[in-house]
């Protein structure tokens, strides 16, 4: 069964008529090909899917895209200004060296901006229990907790 | 997934109505009902979208309670400057549930149907002694939680808000399972108007009262008063991640832990 969907996604609108069962990751991914939310794990647990919903950092494969109806989505995509300036939590995330592969990049990189929201100057402590959500297998975590801190850094800028 | 169809009501009456035609089951935030769907554990074949009807958000004080709207996220609660002043016990709560994204999507009401054996809200629903308010009535917390995943809600019954007394002190203590996160053991200890109340999730197949918890704290309320309990192992969990026996010494300890944190 179908359900209607209007909903803005990178600050431009979208309509389209979903299958209820669509969740709001395959939505991004197959129908606007906006492939940057990643799919690591598929059941809630990793995070690589992470989006921002109305300024909150959510699970995309934990959602039906009928849950964004009317809702501001943002995805990795929609961090760059036009000219192709990164987001300070892009650029340091590169500068910090806080990634390897890459795969946990984009979803670390949403939530980090959802954490430096609600806590502008995050220690250490706050910026590892905010991410708690967040798995990366690659980079044991160091130098992405030093990367948030950076960007937020930068952010206040 | 398999396929569904999905409802959007507008109001908690047009929300009852589509349950009543279609048979189906609220969407709250989704965060346990999508993924059991996904694994299908759950099948409704109607869900009705609960997340337009604006009357089922907020949080306000009433008098000495602190109303909380069925669809306020896990989120707005921990933030919740009316929540943190009243019972900051129930904000801490709140803000251990899941992760950042689960606690940005999922909502009390979502939780307390869901009624999951390790969830942490039950605990403080019945360790405040609220009560939770629906369509169609009042039902205290004592006979709100019936067993693994069974509550006293009727089929198509939504709940509408929460209603929580402001105790006299009250904390949450939560041993939590190194990999899920979620309760291996999770104690919340208040003193109400109603005298020590004890509530422990994830321990057995639901939220239930630790008789002789209140018991000593109500006589004493300190930390080694908690720990001098033997609790009982007695239908209690037993699973690779501990036996009854395990899961009950931590009741105390978690118990004392609690105590102390409500100072
Ligand atoms: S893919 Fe969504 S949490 Fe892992
Ligand atoms: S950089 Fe590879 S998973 Fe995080």
């Amino acid at each position: 069964m179908s359900v209607q969907l209007s909903l803005t996604v990178n600050g431009k609108p979208v309509s389209a008529t979903v299958d209820a069962r669509t969740l709001l990751v395959d939505f991004l991914r197959n129908e606007l090909a906006l492939t940057g939310t990643h799919v690591g794990c598929d059941t809630g647990q990793c995070g690589a899917c992470t989006v921002s919903l109305d300024g909150r950092a959510v699970k995309a494969c934990n959602l039906l895209a009928a849950q964004a109806n009317g809702a501001k989505v943002v995805t990795i995509e929609g961090l760059a200004a036009a000219d192709g300036t990164l987001h300070p939590m892009q650029a340091a995330f590169k500068e910090c060296h806080g990634l390897q592969c890459g795969f946990c990049t984009p979803g670390m990189v949403l939530s980090a901006i959802d954490l430096v929201a609600r806590h502008p100057q995050p220690d250490e402590k706050t910026i590892r229990a905010e991410l708690e959500g967040n798995l990366c297998r690659c980079t044991g975590y160091q130098n992405i907790v030093k990367a948030v801190a950076h960007g937020a850094a930068a952010m206040a800028k | 997934m398999y396929s569904f169809e999905l409802k959007r009501a507008d109001s908690v009456a047009s929300a009852a109505a589509l349950l009543g035609e279609t048979g189906g089951k609220p969407l709250a935030g989704g965060q346990s009902l999508v993924a059991a769907m996904k694994l299908r554990l759950a099948q409704p074949g109607t869900l009705v979208d609960l997340s337009g009807i604006a009357e089922l958000r907020g949080i306000r004080k009433e008098g000495d309670h602190v109303v909380i709207g069925a669809m306020t996220r896990h989120a707005e609660v921990a933030a919740s400057k009316d929540v943190r002043a009243a019972i900051p016990a129930l904000a801490a709560l709140a803000e251990g549930i899941g992760d950042r994204q689960i606690r940005n999507m999922g909502t009390i009401g979502g939780a307390l149907a869901n009624n999951d054996p390790a969830a942490d809200y039950p605990a403080a629903v019945l360790g405040l002694g609220a009560s939770v308010n629906t369509n169609k009535r009042k039902i205290a917390a004592d006979d709100f939680f019936r067993g693994m995943y069974e509550t006293a809600l009727a089929d198509g019954e939504i709940i509408t808000s929460v209603s929580f007394p402001v105790p006299k002190k009250a904390a949450y203590a939560k041993f939590a399972q190194p990999a899920s996160r979620f309760a291996l053991v999770g104690v919340f200890v208040a003193q109400t108007g109603g005298g020590v109340r004890v509530a422990v999730t994830g321990a057995a197949s639901a939220v239930f009262r630790c008789k002789p918890l209140e018991e000593a704290l109500a006589k004493n309320f300190t930390a080694d008063a908690a720990t001098m309990v033997k609790v009982s192992p007695d239908g209690l969990n037993r699973d690779l991640h501990g036996s009854p026996e395990y899961r009950a010494h931590l009741v105390s300890v978690m118990a004392a832990r609690a105590v102390v944190a409500a100072g």
